[in-house]
């Protein structure tokens, strides 16, 4: 089976404090340690456990930058055979609509039974996937978390749903899938493995070579589009309590009581 | 402007809470406009919900066809291609089934698409000033989106309070007949229900919930020696079971559990809507959480800015101490 | 008749002559061992290279201490003593062997009797014979824990070197009993000796019986000798034959851990095709060989903290399955019966994960069996494969891009130090180099040590500076977690930081970092823990501490500032030195210091077990009569103050830092007071 997971670099939120830059039109970048989306990396994981049980190979893409190599070796490193960069100064500015248009082209250029991208990005838009898959005319199926290949070209997947209960679904090949965190344990890439693949070249694709439809990508194009960040004004929010911390267990003993927390 | 409609998630015939909230959306879009309800399904359950949604929307489309007795999403998209019209605003809740139907609904509508939207600032010629977050909901953002081709938003579930409002008396348009066969490449098979932990933390009153700030799994205990003396039960955030150090039955959260406690002690968690999202009735939020900028405290009542690993063992001495000596007079110091 | 009884070579065995049987017997006994040796050594020789062969001064003294002085023995009082008797015993008869061997074939060694060497030797068979009997009664009836549930071919074996002495008796009692009847010379035997004890027990018996006997006792001598000779390298007495050779070839170099392969320079690593030991033969031919040597003894696995805590690691267990392992995979006849992976079907990984490193198998094991190298480089296979247990990925990849496992952020590394520790920024700023490390640098609990080693550092007058954010985590552990490349892009970028400052001397007050440094960095000016440093100022008299009232203070070794480097005196000096300080030592202590439960990425990782290893070790502390515990390890500060809030003893104990101590106790004014 041909897979191809599409990929995303992104600052590494867990640790980072976001912090908007001066005017507000980006986020402060300069201490920011990035790394590639994680569902996109269970959605690598997913497609290499596929292949190693049915054949075939794993290719990542990425749109972006030359920043964003590095992702894509990763990826490499975890397994991924190819690794493909799209790039191209009209690109920048694209919104949801534009990416999708972008990987089209490149999905058409190739062969793929499956496409895998990770349920959402930095942005939580959750939205590239089924976008992709609509202007391909293919199935898809988001929040994925459970892939079983049946014969005659289709797949039997779970989607999570409200309540922690699984929707089983079957679904025909071609199709997108956007994969749920937590779908399996994905593989350690070390240091080695990365210094190993640093030097295979990986291919850069700009607009001319995938003969994109140029209304569609950029920031001429793009539909939706931000002005700005901004930290929303604290409103009411919590009380803080303040002391000692005999004194704060104090306050929130009352008030426990006074709400009915203390049996 | 164009013609907004509120798609309605429904379950066992009964209107998702968001039924109510996507009215509110809608007004503060396009005030001049009543928003019309679009409900799919099949059979009885279909219903009973378009009869009780009459009060908030003046008009309801109703699509009843067998193989939407499920919503699938891909066939949901066939059914309200077939019946809203070129350019309209299309509003959807942003949870499980909106992230499915939404960006390809936009697609084949040609319309703009702005996913989980938590506020609407309005409309200036043809484009609609909106905001949401972003980076797990560290920092809001200003957002933009065109009209001019119609618009498919989806709302974040919440967002937009419901307020009483006039009853709406509400007609219901049967639309059936609009939506030919409806097949797909996708299909419904079943729904495999969650596995019942040991403890249904959806009927306790009082939950203590931990997330990521546990830090490690043998401190889990420090949260249970609490539970124990205040009677509670533990829940927790969705990377705790990511980690594996709980059981899914435990999640609290839009893909895990509701629940809807009298009292709910957030530590450790950051106060992601997903996890909010599984939060309701109001309840007496206590966040505890050593990063004073966490988003939780935008949302609970009360907030201690402490080590929970330090405060949790405290609080738990202390409920220890009263519950031995009933109604003694304690000393403030 | 009567000649016969001198010459076995010429005696008749049934139908053949002595001298044709034994040299039967003696070439095919020899041609059996030979090849089993061979068949075993075959493993060896398709195995990793391991440079061995240097420094054979330095080696010859560790046989001498350890194999010939058996130095580790007496740390197990009663089977220490047990066992060096039987050695010397067996050393004492080595010629005596020989020299019975070749009676058989030539009767000019017949033996003679009465001088000193005959005493010795007779003595020294009865001893063993009777160390054979209460090893087996021991065995049977009050075997140690550690001795597990082997016990049936440890008897069987036992049983046949008594044979074997008792043959040798009867052989030399029949003898003497012989002449004494016949009315000859007197045979001069040791009283109470074997051979004594069998001449009077035959003292009744007739010639012709007595013949029968010496003949059939040379005989069971022979075949139980040769039996013994080919059975050894089925089992764990193998270790008589490589326990030389094991020792010999022991490790010389403290605290480092080997590198990946030997004989490739970190810069050709890349071209390495796989990392770790994978399958068998990617250990090195010292690791099969102690997989050989193991005499499963189990004082290893008696000391292991792991195996205490009740986390499926067993150092022993490790040994005698690989050894098995090889055993099926290169048999002595037919051919290869298995071909089980090693990490995940031999072992299981959270067995691999499990080991802290801290040494105390390597400290206890008589025959200086390594286990370290050969965890780390299992470990170095699993993340070669991609294995690495899913709890350290995050860990892992801070490292990787913040130079600390936190994921906290490079510029807030110093922020510790609250802006009054100098940075240091280019060469020649400063003489001394205060090595923090992650831990301190960025744990709330923890940074307080730091702030008391520099102030301590600042009253000794030191001309000291950190780097700052340009430090990174040392890498110590990183490296022994099997995750090799990271730490040498920690250590290139610590080690080319330290040179640029120029400083000549590094303190740490973290032992890993500490050993890391001395051990695993190459080129580094000289490196000093800081329990040395105030041991110094404490003996010359430039600290002065204040008394302290009460509490019970036991000092807790950390393994890497202990075990691993030997410093033992510095820290107690130092306690012993403030007034009024009651000290306690608990029974384990020093070189048998229970780990507190790992350092470094160990902090990290979920180990499946029964029991905290801190938890064990401050109950150690209580039952020792301690109300403070002392230690000079950041890792074991966490562990053991994490460990007595579980253990439920909050407010009958507590810990502190040696640092935090002297910071405390110091008499200011010495020097200049620096307002950290």
């Amino acid at each position: 089976m041909e897979i191809l997971v599409c990929i995303k670099r992104v600052p590494d939120t867990s640790e980072n404090e976001i912090q908007i830059e001066g005017a507000g039109t980006d986020i402060a970048r300069d201490d920011l340690v990035y790394s590639v989306n994680e569902p996109d990396n269970y959605a690598v994981e997913e497609a290499l456990q596929i292949v190693g049980r049915t054949g075939g190979s794993v290719t990542v893409v990425t749109v972006g930058g030359e920043e964003d190599e590095e992702v894509l070796r990763r990826e490499m490193a975890m397994g991924a055979t190819r690794g493909v960069l799209i790039s191209d100064d009209s690109f920048q500015g694209s919104d949801g609509r534009g990416i999708a248009a972008i990987l089209k082209a490149f999905v058409q250029r190739g062969h793929y039974d499956l496409i895998l991208t990770g349920v959402q990005a930095d942005g939580g838009c959750a939205q590239v996937g089924g976008m992709l898959a609509a202007l391909l005319d293919y199935p898809f199926a988001s929040l994925v978390t459970s892939i079983e290949v049946l014969e005659g070209r289709k797949l039997k997947i779970g989607r999570e749903i409200e309540g922690g209960g699984k929707e089983i679904n079957a679904i025909d090949l071609p199709c997108v899938l956007s994969i749920q965190t937590g779908i399996n344990e994905p593989r350690y890439v070390g240091m080695r493995g990365i210094r190993q693949i640093a030097s295979v070249p990986i291919p850069t694709l700009g607009a001319a070579e995938l003969g994109v439809e140029t209304e569609l990508v950029g920031a001429i194009a793009a539909k939706v589009k931000r002005t700005g960040y901004f930290v929303p004004a604290a409103g009411k929010g919590a009380e803080m309590l303040a002391g000692s911390r005999e004194e704060v267990v104090e306050k929130l003993m009352d008030l426990l009581k006074a709400k009915g927390g203390l049996n | 402007m164009a013609r907004i409609f509120a798609y309605i998630v429904h379950k066992s015939g009964v209107p998702d809470d968001t039924a109510a909230e996507l009215p509110v959306a809608a007004r503060k879009i396009d005030p001049t406009q009543p928003c019309t309800a679009i409900v799919t399904g099949w059979g009885a359950d279909l219903d009973r919900v378009c009869e009780s949604l009459r009060g908030s929307y003046s008009e309801i489309w109703k699509i009843a066809k067998e193989p939407l007795a499920y919503p699938n999403a891909a066939l949901v998209r066939k059914a309200l291609l077939s019946v809203v019209p070129a350019g309209s605003i299309v509003l959807v809740p942003h949870a499980h089934f909106g992230v499915d139907l939404s960006p390809g609904l936009s697609i084949r509508m040609d319309a703009a698409y702005l996913p989980d939207v938590v506020d609407i600032e309005g409309v200036e010629a043809d484009w609609l000033k909106a905001v949401r977050q972003e980076f797990g909901g560290q920092v809001s953002a200003h957002m933009r989106c065109n009209l001019s081709t119609g618009a498919v938003l989806n709302i974040r579930p919440g967002a937009f309070r419901p307020s009483e409002g006039p009853a709406a008396a509400g007609q219901i348009v049967d639309k059936t007949a609009d939506v030919g066969a409806l097949t797909a490449r996708r299909r419904y098979l079943e729904t495999a229900a969650a596995e019942m932990g040991d403890v249904d933390i959806a009927k306790e009153p009082v939950l203590i919930s931990i997330g990521r700030g546990i830090g490690e799994q043998e401190n889990i205990a420090i949260a249970e020696d609490l539970a124990e003396a205040m009677g509670a039960a533990v829940s927790c955030s969705r990377p705790v079971v990511d980690a594996k150090w709980m059981d899914k039955s435990r999640q609290v959260g839009s893909s895990g559990q509701t629940v809807r406690p009298k009292v709910y002690l957030a530590c450790g968690i950051s106060g992601s809507f997903q996890h909010l999202a599984g939060i309701k009735g109001n309840p007496f939020i206590v966040a505890i959480n050593k990063n004073p900028k966490a988003p939780i405290f935008r949302v609970a009542e009360v907030g201690i800015v402490d080590d929970l690993l330090e405060f949790l063992p405290a609080l738990a001495a202390r409920v220890r101490e009263e519950s031995c000596v009933p109604g003694k007079e304690r000393q403030r110091s | 008749m009567q000649e016969s009884i001198d010459s076995i070579a010429g005696a008749w065995f049934w139908l053949i002559r002595g001298r044709d049987l034994f040299l039967f017997l003696h070439l095919l006994g020899l041609a059996c061992f030979g090849y089993i040796v061979t068949r075993r050594l075959t493993p060896l020789l398709r195995a990793q290279r391991d440079f061995r062969f240097d420094r054979p001064l330095a080696r010859l003294g560790k046989v001498l201490q350890f194999w010939l002085a058996q130095w580790r023995h007496p740390r197990y009082r009663f089977a220490g003593t047990i066992h060096i008797l039987i050695f010397a015993g067996f050393l004492l008869l080595a010629s005596r062997a020989f020299a019975v061997l070749a009676m058989g074939i030539s009767d000019r060694f017949a033996g003679e009797s009465g001088g000193l060497y005959s005493a010795i030797r007779d003595y020294a068979s009865t001893v063993v014979f009777l160390c054979m009997a209460i090893a087996i009664v021991r065995r049977l009836a009050f075997a140690p824990a550690r001795y597990g549930r082997r016990s049936a071919d440890a008897i069987f074996l036992l049983a046949l070197i008594a044979i074997l002495m008792a043959a040798d008796g009867a052989f030399e009692g029949s003898l003497a009993a012989f002449h004494a009847r016949q009315g000859g010379a007197a045979m001069l035997l040791p009283p109470l000796s074997l051979p004594w004890l069998f001449k009077a027990v035959f003292a009744s018996a007739t010639l012709m019986a007595l013949v029968n006997l010496h003949l059939g006792a040379y005989l069971t001598h022979e075949v139980t000798f040769f039996f013994l000779l080919c059975y050894r390298p089925f089992g764990i007495q193998f270790h008589v034959e490589t326990s030389l050779f094991a020792i010999y070839f022991s490790k010389l170099d403290r605290g480092t851990v080997k590198p990946v392969r030997w004989g490739v320079a970190d810069e050709q690593l890349d071209a390495v095709p796989s990392f770790g030991v994978k399958k068998i033969e990617d250990f090195t031919w010292k690791h099969l060989l102690d997989f050989y040597s193991c005499a499963d003894c189990g004082r290893c696995a008696d000391h292991c903290p792991a195996n205490a805590a009740g986390r499926p690691l067993s150092p022993r267990a490790l040994s005698i399955k690989t050894r098995d392992y090889l055993f099926r995979h290169y048999p002595v006849f037919g051919a290869s019966t298995d071909g089980m992976p090693l990490a995940g079907g031999l072992y299981s990984e959270d067995e691999l994960w499990s080991c802290t490193t801290c040494g105390a198998c390597e400290a206890e094991c008589p025959l200086l069996v390594e286990y370290i190298d050969k965890i780390v480089d299992l470990r170095r296979g699993l993340v070669d494969d991609g294995k690495a247990p899913q709890a350290l990925h995050k860990p892992l990849k801070s490292l990787e891009s913040r130079g600390n496992p936190f994921g906290k952020m490079e510029k807030k590394r110093a922020d510790w130090a609250q802006g009054a520790v100098r940075i240091l920024n280019g060469g020649g700023s400063a003489d001394t180099l205060y090595f923090v490390d992650s831990i301190t640098s960025y744990d709330d609990r923890i940074q307080s040590i730091g702030r008391a080693t520099a102030r301590i550092l600042a009253s000794l007058g030191e001309n000291f500076g950190i780097l700052g954010a340009k430090e990174r985590d040392s890498g110590h552990d990183v490296r022994r977690f099997g995750e090799e490349m990271l730490f040498q892009a920690l250590r290139d970028h610590n080690a080319e930081n330290i040179r640029a400052s120029g400083v000549r001397r590094i303190v740490t007050a973290d032992p890993h970092a500490y050993n890391a440094l001395k051990h695993d960095y190459k080129d580094m000016p000289r490196v000093e823990h800081v329990s040395q440093a105030i041991a110094r100022a404490v003996s010359t008299g430039q600290i002065r501490l204040n008394a302290v009232e009460n509490g019970v203070f036991t000092y807790h070794d950390p393994c890497y500032l202990g075990r691993h480097n030997g410093i033992y005196d510095d820290p107690r000096e130092v306690l012993d030195a403030i007034p009024g300080l009651h000290r306690v030592e608990m029974p384990r202590c020093r070189d048998r210091s229970f780990c507190c439960g790992g350092g470094g990425l160990a902090l990290f990782y979920e180990a499946k077990e029964e029991q905290r290893m801190g938890v064990l070790r401050v109950r150690m502390a209580a039952d020792a009569g301690a109300s403070v515990v002392v230690t000079a390890c950041p890792f074991c500060m966490v562990n053991i103050e994490d460990a007595i809030k579980v253990a439920g003893l909050e407010g009958q104990m507590t810990a502190i830092d040696l640092a935090e101590l002297v910071d405390r106790q110091m008499v200011v004014g010495h020097a200049s007071a620096c307002p950290v």
